[in-house]
C-alpha cells in the first residue's frame, strides 16, 4: 500500500508508541492495522508477538508490565469479545493496558456477521469498566491515541481506543469477489 | 507404576533455594502450592485470568531475558489457553518454563475430570507446537531433572507433572492484585518502579 495523506496515521501511531517506549506489540492482525504491524516488525526496539486469540495479549502485557516493559495490544473489534474475562486481570490488579481496536460492523459494513460484536464493542468494554475512546477521522486519531496512551500508563488501567470504520474504510467484498482469480 | 507424586512436595522441591527465579502461579491449587512453599515477593499468584498464566509468563520472560521465569499451573488452566503453547513456541523464549501440575481434575470446583484424564497429552501438544524441551514427569528422579532444567536454561521448557488428585488445605496468598503487582515490581525493578 502506498503511503498517502490518508494513510499516514499508522506511521504517526508507530512514532507515538516508539516515543512512549512500547516494547511488546501483541496482536491478532486486522487489515486496518496492517501498516502499523509492518512498521512495528521493522522496528528493532519492538517485539511483535503474534497471538492465537486476543485474550493472550491481555495476559502477555500484564506480564510485560510486571517485568518493567510497556506494550500495546492491536486487534479488530471482534477480538474484544475474546478478551472479556481476561480483562478482569488488568482491572483487578491495576495493570496499564492500551488496546488499539480497529472497528468492523461499523460505518458502511458489508458483512452481517461482523455487526453483532462490532455494534456491542463499546457497551461490552464499558460494562466491564474499561475506558473507551474513539476516533472517526484521521484528524482526531493522533490526539485520541496520545490521550489514551497516557491515560492507560499514567493511571494504571485498561483503555481501549476504537478506530472507526469511517476512518479505515469498509472492506468492499464485491470488489474483492470480482477481482478474485477464476 | 510408581506411587503418584504429591503436588506440594514437587513445588517445594522446585522452589527450594530459588534465588531470583520469577514465579507465576495459575489460579487455584498452583497458587496455593507456591504460597505453601513460602510466600515471596517474586511470586505472582493469579486469582483469576484462567487460561492466561502461561502468556503472563511469556510477557515477563520477554521483558526480563536475564532472569528465569517459571509458570506453575494446573491442567484445567492450561487447557483453557492451549493456543498459548503455539504463541510461546514461536517466540522461542530461552528463559521460560511452563510446568503443569496435572491431577487430571478441576480441583476448585469439585474434582471433575479434565481432558487429561481421558488421554490428552499436554507435553505432546507442547512438543508439536515447537517447545525446545518437553517432558512428562512422574517420579522423584524426574522432579530432580526438571529442577535442573528450570534453573539451567536451554530454550522454552514445558513439563507435565502427573500428581495425585489429593484434596489439600488452601494456603492463600494476599488477594489484593495491586499489592501483588507492586511488591513483585519493587522486588524485581527496585523502588523506582513505582514511578515508571
Amino acid at each position: 500500500m502506498e503511503k498517502t495523506a490518508e494513510s499516514a496515521w499508522p506511521d504517526e501511531l508507530h512514532a507515538l508508541l516508539s516515543a512512549a517506549g512500547v516494547r511488546q506489540v501483541a496482536m491478532v492482525p486486522d487489515a486496518g492495522h496492517a501498516r502499523l504491524i509492518r512498521l512495528c516488525e521493522k522496528d528493532k526496539s519492538m517485539r511483535v508477538v503474534r497471538l492465537t486469540t486476543e485474550e493472550e495479549g491481555v495476559a502477555l502485557l500484564a506480564g510485560a508490565w510486571l517485568g518493567g516493559e510497556k506494550g500495546v495490544l492491536l486487534m479488530q473489534s471482534s477480538g474484544v469479545g475474546n478478551c472479556i474475562n481476561m480483562l478482569g486481570l488488568p482491572l483487578a490488579c491495576q495493570f496499564p493496558l492500551l488496546m488499539l481496536v480497529t472497528m468492523r460492523g461499523d460505518h458502511g459494513e458489508f458483512n452481517p456477521a461482523q455487526v453483532p460484536m462490532g455494534n456491542a464493542t463499546r457497551a461490552v468494554l464499558e460494562a466491564l469498566g474499561v475506558m473507551v475512546k474513539r476516533a472517526d477521522s484521521a484528524a482526531d486519531l493522533m490526539e485520541m491515541a496520545s490521550g489514551a496512551l497516557r491515560l492507560a500508563f499514567n493511571t494504571f488501567r485498561p483503555v481501549a481506543l476504537l478506530i472507526g470504520q469511517r476512518l479505515l474504510g469498509a472492506k468492499d467484498f464485491r470488489k474483492l469477489a470480482r477481482s478474485a482469480p477464476l | 507404576m510408581s506411587k503418584l507424586l504429591r503436588r506440594r512436595e514437587v513445588v517445594k522441591a522446585l522452589l527450594a533455594e530459588r534465588g531470583d527465579l520469577l514465579v507465576v502461579g495459575g489460579l487455584g491449587a498452583p497458587a496455593w502450592d507456591i504460597t505453601h512453599a513460602g510466600d515471596h515477593d517474586l511470586n505472582f499468584p493469579l486469582w483469576g485470568a484462567m487460561g492466561g498464566a502461561a502468556m503472563l509468563g511469556l510477557g515477563l520472560a520477554l521483558a526480563q531475558p536475564k532472569k528465569r521465569v517459571l509458570v506453575l499451573t494446573g491442567d484445567g488452566e492450561m487447557l483453557m489457553g492451549l493456543g498459548a503453547l503455539a504463541t510461546i513456541a514461536v517466540q522461542r523464549p530461552r528463559n521460560l518454563a511452563i510446568v503443569v501440575l496435572d491431577n487430571e481434575r478441576y480441583g476448585e470446583t469439585g474434582m471433575q475430570e479434565t481432558h487429561t484424564a481421558h488421554g490428552v497429552d499436554l507435553a505432546g501438544m507442547a512438543r508439536a507446537a515447537g517447545f525446545a524441551q518437553t517432558l512428562r514427569v512422574n517420579t522423584q528422579a524426574g522432579v530432580s531433572r526438571l529442577r535442573r532444567l528450570i534453573y539451567s536454561g536451554g530454550g522454552a521448557l514445558f513439563a507435565q507433572v502427573k500428581v495425585d488428585a489429593e484434596k489439600l488445605p488452601l494456603v492463600l496468598p494476599p488477594r489484593d492484585g495491586s499489592l501483588l503487582k507492586n511488591r513483585f515490581r519493587a522486588a524485581l525493578l527496585g523502588a523506582d518502579a513505582a514511578h515508571q
